[in-house]
This record gives C-alpha cells, structure tokens and sequence, in this order.
C-alpha cells in the first residue's frame, strides 16, 4: 500500500506514518455487515437490516466518543490539538495485551490499570514536552505532537514488534441477538464501558470541586488563575485525564480488535471530526456527535460502499468546518 | 542593513552552490549515490514549494498530496492516453492541481490555524480514496510509464544522470519563483497575513486574495516534483503520491530546516532524506522503528526548542560564538521585513 516515498527500496514501514485509516492495518471496526443480497438492484433495505446497520453505528459510535472526549478536554483546556491521540489509544491495548499475555489478567479486568498508566503517560507527556510548547507558535505545537505520534509508533515497533496481535478468549466474546438483531458481545461491552466513562467524566466534570476548576480553566484560563486555581496543575490533568480515556478506549476494543502499533491511525482523523462536530471543547458535543459519527460511517459505508465510509466521514468534517465551524455545542 | 556587499556576497554563495551541485555528479558516479542526490533534490524542491505558503503566508497544509498526486497522474495520464511530452504533462499538472487549489482554497481559508490544517488533511485523505477507487485512473493498481520508450522527449532515461539535472533545474525554477515572491509587494503581504492579519487586513490587504496566491503557486510548483516523481519511478499509485505520509514529508522539510526562509527547506531536506536513506541501511531491518524514533526525536526538539528549524539554531549557535557578528540569517530575516 505505501510505496516508498522516494526511495528505491519500498520499506515495509512509511517512515512518516499515514494519518489516515487505511493501508495494511485497516480492519472492520464492528463485524462487517452481511451484504445485502438485493442492495445493487436497488430493492428497498428491509427495517431488519436498517436497525441492524444503526445499532453497529451506535455501537461503535460509543467508542469513537470516549477516544474524542478525551481529545476535546486537552483543546478546550489549552487550544492544542494532540496529533498523538490515536496512540495513547494505542498504548492502551498494548498494555491490555501484556497484563493478559504476562499475567493472564482480563483486558476487562486490567481497566482500571490502563487507566492509571494511561493517565501517568499523559502527565509525563505534558511535563517534558507540551509545558515546554504552550505559548510557541502553532506550527511548533502541531509538529510536537506530531512528533510525539510518530515516536510512540516508533517505540512500539521496536519493543512489540510491528505484528499484528490479538488477545483471545476474553471474557467477553461470542454474539449476542436481539430478536433479528446480532452483534458481537465484546463491541457490546466496550460501547457500554464508554458510555460509563464518558457518564463518570461529565460527573467529575461538572460534580467535583477539582473537575469544575478543570471546567473553568476551559472557560476562562486568566479568570481562573486569578480564582487561585493552578493552571499547569490543570493542563497537566487535562493530559492525565485524556490519555486515560483514549486508553481506556483502548482497553475496552482490544478484546476484538487487532493489536498493532499504527492501530491508532484508525482512531486520530474520526476522533477529529468527532470533535470538530461536536464543538472543540465541549464533552457532551463529542458525546453525541460520536454516536452520529459512527451512525454515518456505518449507513455511508452500507449505502455508498465499504470502501467510501471513511471519505464520507471526512466529508462531514469539512462540511462542518464551512458551515458551522463551532461545531453543535462549541463555544462560540 | 540591505548593504551591496550583503547582497552580492549572497549572490555569489549561490552561484558557488549551483556549480557545485551541476559538478557534483561527476564525483559522485555510483548510481545508488545518484539517487540519494536526486531524492535530496526532490525533497528541497516540495519543500521549498511547501514553504511559499506555510511559511511566507502561514497557512499550515497538512494535504500537499494533493497537488503532488495530482502532478503525477495529470502528466502520466496525458502521456499514457494521448502520448503527451511530460515536459507539457507537467504543466498541465501545475495547472490542475493550481485550479484545484483555487477551488479548495476559496472554502477553506475562511479557517484558521488547526482549523485549516484540518481540512487540508480531510481533502487530502478523500482524494486518495476517490483515486484508489477510480477505475478510469486504474484505482489501487497504479499506472505504469512506457517501459519501451526514452529519451527527452518521453523524459525517461535509463541512467541517473538526467534524472539529477532535471530535478536540479526544477529545483532552481522553484528557488527563483519563491525568491521573487520573497522579494516582491506579494512576499510582503505574505508576511504581513502570517504575522499581523488583522492590521493587514486593517491596511485594505485582502487576506483571502493573498492566501489564494500562496496557495496556488505552492500547489502548481508541488505538482511539477509529482510528475517528477512519476518519470524517475515510472509507477505511480495513490499509496505513493496521495498518501497522507507525502503530505506530512512535505511539510517537515520545511519545518525542519526552518520555515520562512528560501534556504530552509533545503537544509531540512538535506538532513531529512539523509536520515531516511541511512537510518535504513545503519539500523539494518526496517520495521524495528529505530528510523522512526531518531526522526520523531528530531520533530520533537525542533519543536520545543527552536520553532525556527535548525536554521534558526545555527543562528543561535553563532550568536554564541566569542566575538560573533550578529548571524547573518537572523539579519536578512530582519531586512526583508516590511
């Protein structure tokens, strides 16, 4: 798929790794859709099957919102957007797939532990490079964690090795039916652990003394600091709490999706759009708009064609970008 | 500070550089080494293209694919069906991929900063997918250049060395035409949009108008190095000339080396393609990511600390120096200014 940019030797490896889904890494998020028989003749779609195609685009819908809300947190709190996103993502089923293939630990069971390691690289990442990038100029912030993006593929190439894994026999797998509907329980489960993390982030958010200092930085960095609230304690958190909900994302799909490291350009362009369409900042606007996110993809790529569904997707976001930049419940 | 001396010492260096560059192949004989020149000679000429509008005028592309791909399958596609010289295919890429810009520019710089990078990297990636799945343009097969013909009419040849004077040529032509932008009114406004749009605008400078510009040059000169791309490899796919990794590469020859500044893509070319041929070769098997890592720490530190590419760190370094005159670079910064 990617040829050498200009060399005479293809590497196996783009040594600028695509941003884009795609390539050899790109694989069916929620078990693929059985064709519709009828679909090229133009026959009308039977309800059965249009439920069946809403309920995978709200299943993975769920999960593109908890990669997004994450995402949306650090904009809001300090207007950079994370390029290395997708990776913490990332690194959260590397660390499900260790804890299981080292310690037989359930990726189920080993969430909390993503989560707390997820949260510590956040911080780490924000205290040796982005504190140091606040008041650069936007070329340097966006190539930072861009760079940021390329070295976390890079290391884990080289510690885990490109390959493909996957971690079998979780708890949770086999299918599930709804009376004509069926889908798979691991996607099951990690749409309902989003919807958890996402409902305990608006909790601490908007219920805490700590998240509503956090909620207010967003708003107003300089009103706060004067509110006696610690900015780079806050943007440091924001971090924390971001790469914690990528990873736990992370968590939740690795027990059925493929391990890998560029698994996270999957992930980095829709959480993109999810985010611009929900409006930068907003954590409620990235949770619906996730759900609609994944509702197109998947009825885009059920009416237009498997291969389109990402290039729909985009589509949304630069239609939302013209018309209405601020996004459903950005700030305006 | 504009002095003659300034100017015409500058002017030499130049001219010493381009002698050396024309002499340099008959040093450098061996084919492999040749092409390690030509991809440099590539590099510098997308980045020096990229810079006319993410330096000059600031608007960060993170889609030049784009215009690249579209370079490269204009030409192969004119020669292929209607048997068209390259040397016409390539500008009528230019101008395609010019138009293109126009139409994708016009929507798209009513964003700013990530807001457009954003969209360029939207209309990159969907242009990829609509190429992939074209059959009219072969889709994910590619095209492939006549294997049976060469020459200069059909601009392939079986040896390097032509290869290494046409990118050289389209490398100076590139120069020139972002040296003469430097140097007008345009150049000006160009630095005017990047650094204090609102008082540009304030000043009747219509920032859209100049962004188009920008845009357009950037797009036309960047597709001229995609149908480059596709003499030298003769095959051409979407992975390889839309690809969102071309888009990325581009940009961070510039940064690298420092935006802004003519000679800044080039430094950053020099130093990037060196370290993605000889990573390669040192590190043995690609795929271990050492590549990857050596090149992300190099992001990374140009980032955090010298937003101004390496170029800029040079300045530094000889400001530094015991008993240093004020850095040269950092002075012709100074002196194109308005």
């Amino acid at each position: 798929m990617h040829g050498g940019t200009f060399g005479i030797a293809t590497p196996r490896v783009p040594l600028t790794p695509a941003l884009s889904p795609g390539g050899e890494g790109d694989m069916p998020l929620v078990k693929s859709l059985p064709a519709h028989p009828d679909r090229k003749k133009g026959a009308a779609m039977t309800a059965d099957i249009l439920f069946q195609v809403l309920v995978s685009g709200l299943l993975i819908g769920l999960i593109y919102a908890l990669v997004a809300v994450g995402l949306t947190l650090i904009f809001g709190v300090m207007d950079i957007v994370n390029f290395a996103h997708g990776e913490f993502l990332m690194l959260g089923m590397y660390a499900s797939f260790w804890a299981f293939a080292l310690f037989a630990i359930d990726p189920i069971v080993a969430l909390p532990l993503t989560a707390l390691l997820l949260f510590a690289v956040g911080v780490i990442v924000y205290q040796t490079v982005i504190r140091r990038i606040l008041k650069a100029p936007m070329l340097s912030q966006i190539f930072a964690t861009f760079g940021l993006m390329i070295l976390l593929r890079g290391l884990a190439q080289f510690f885990w090795k490109p390959d493909h894994r996957l971690i079998p026999h979780s708890l949770v797998s086999g299918n599930v039916a709804f009376g004509p509907v069926q889908f798979g329980l691991p996607q099951f489960v990690a749409a309902l652990g989003a919807v958890g993390v996402t409902g305990a982030l608006w909790m601490f958010l908007h219920r805490t003394r700590l998240g509503t200092a956090l909620e207010a930085t967003a708003i107003d960095r300089e009103a706060a600091t004067l509110m006696g609230i610690d900015g780079q304690k806050m943007f440091a958190l924001a971090w924390g709490i971001g790469a914690a909900c990528a990873g736990l994302a992370g968590g939740l799909i690795a027990t059925f999706f493929p391990i890998f490291p560029e698994v996270g350009s999957n992930f980095i362009l829709i959480a993109f759009v999810v985010v611009v369409l929900g409006g930068f900042g907003s954590v409620t606007g990235a949770f619906l708009a996730g759900i609609i996110v994944g509702l197109i993809e998947v009825l885009g790529g059920f009416l237009v064609g498997p291969e389109y569904k990402t290039a729909i997707v985009l589509s949304l976001l630069l239609i939302v970008l013209l018309v209405r930049p601020r996004g459903l419940l950005g700030k305006a | 500070m504009t002095t003659g001396t300034n100017v015409s010492r500058k002017m030499a260096g130049t001219a010493a550089l381009l002698a050396l560059a024309a002499v340099l192949p008959l040093a450098v004989t061996e084919p492999s080494q040749q092409n390690f020149l030509i991809l440099i000679l590539m590099g510098a000429q997308m980045g020096v293209a990229w810079n006319i509008v993410g330096g000059y005028a600031g608007q960060v592309s993170l889609g030049h694919a784009v215009f690249y791909g579209i370079g490269a399958y204009t030409s192969t596609m004119l020669l292929l069906t209607l048997g068209l010289t390259p040397w016409i295919g390539a500008l009528a890429g230019g101008l395609v991929a010019a138009a293109f810009a126009l139409a994708m520019g016009w929507p798209c710089f009513r964003l700013k900063g990530h807001y457009f990078a954003m969209a360029t990297i939207a209309v990159a990636e969907i242009m990829q997918i609509l190429v992939t799945n074209s059959d009219a343009l072969e889709g994910a097969v590619g095209l492939y250049l006549p294997m049976d013909q060469s020459g200069w009419g059909v601009l392939i040849f079986l040896s390097k060395l032509p290869y290494y004077y046409v990118i050289l040529g389209l490398l100076v032509l590139t120069v020139l035409v972002s040296w003469a932008i430097e140097r007008s009114h345009i150049g000006y406004y160009f630095r005017a949009i990047k650094d204090e749009p609102e008082a540009a605008r304030a000043l009747g400078v219509s920032l859209t108008r100049y962004k188009l510009i920008a845009l357009t040059v950037s797009a036309f000169l960047t597709a001229m190095g995609g149908s480059f791309y596709a003499q030298k490899e003769m095959f051409i796919d979407p992975g390889s000339v839309f690809a969102g990794t071309i888009s990325i590469k581009i940009a961070l020859i510039a940064i690298l080396g420092g935006v802004g500044r003519l000679t800044g893509p080039v430094l950053g070319a020099v130093i990037l393609i060196t370290i993605e041929e000889y990573s390669r070769t040192l590190f043995g098997s690609t795929g271990s990511g050492t590549d990857m890592i050596i090149y992300a720490a190099m992001i990374i530190l140009v980032a955090v600390f010298s937003p101004s590419g390496v170029l800029g760190l040079l300045g530094d370094l000889r400001r530094h120096l015991p008993g240093a005159k004020p850095a040269e670079v950092e002075t012709s910064a100074k002196e194109i200014r308005p």
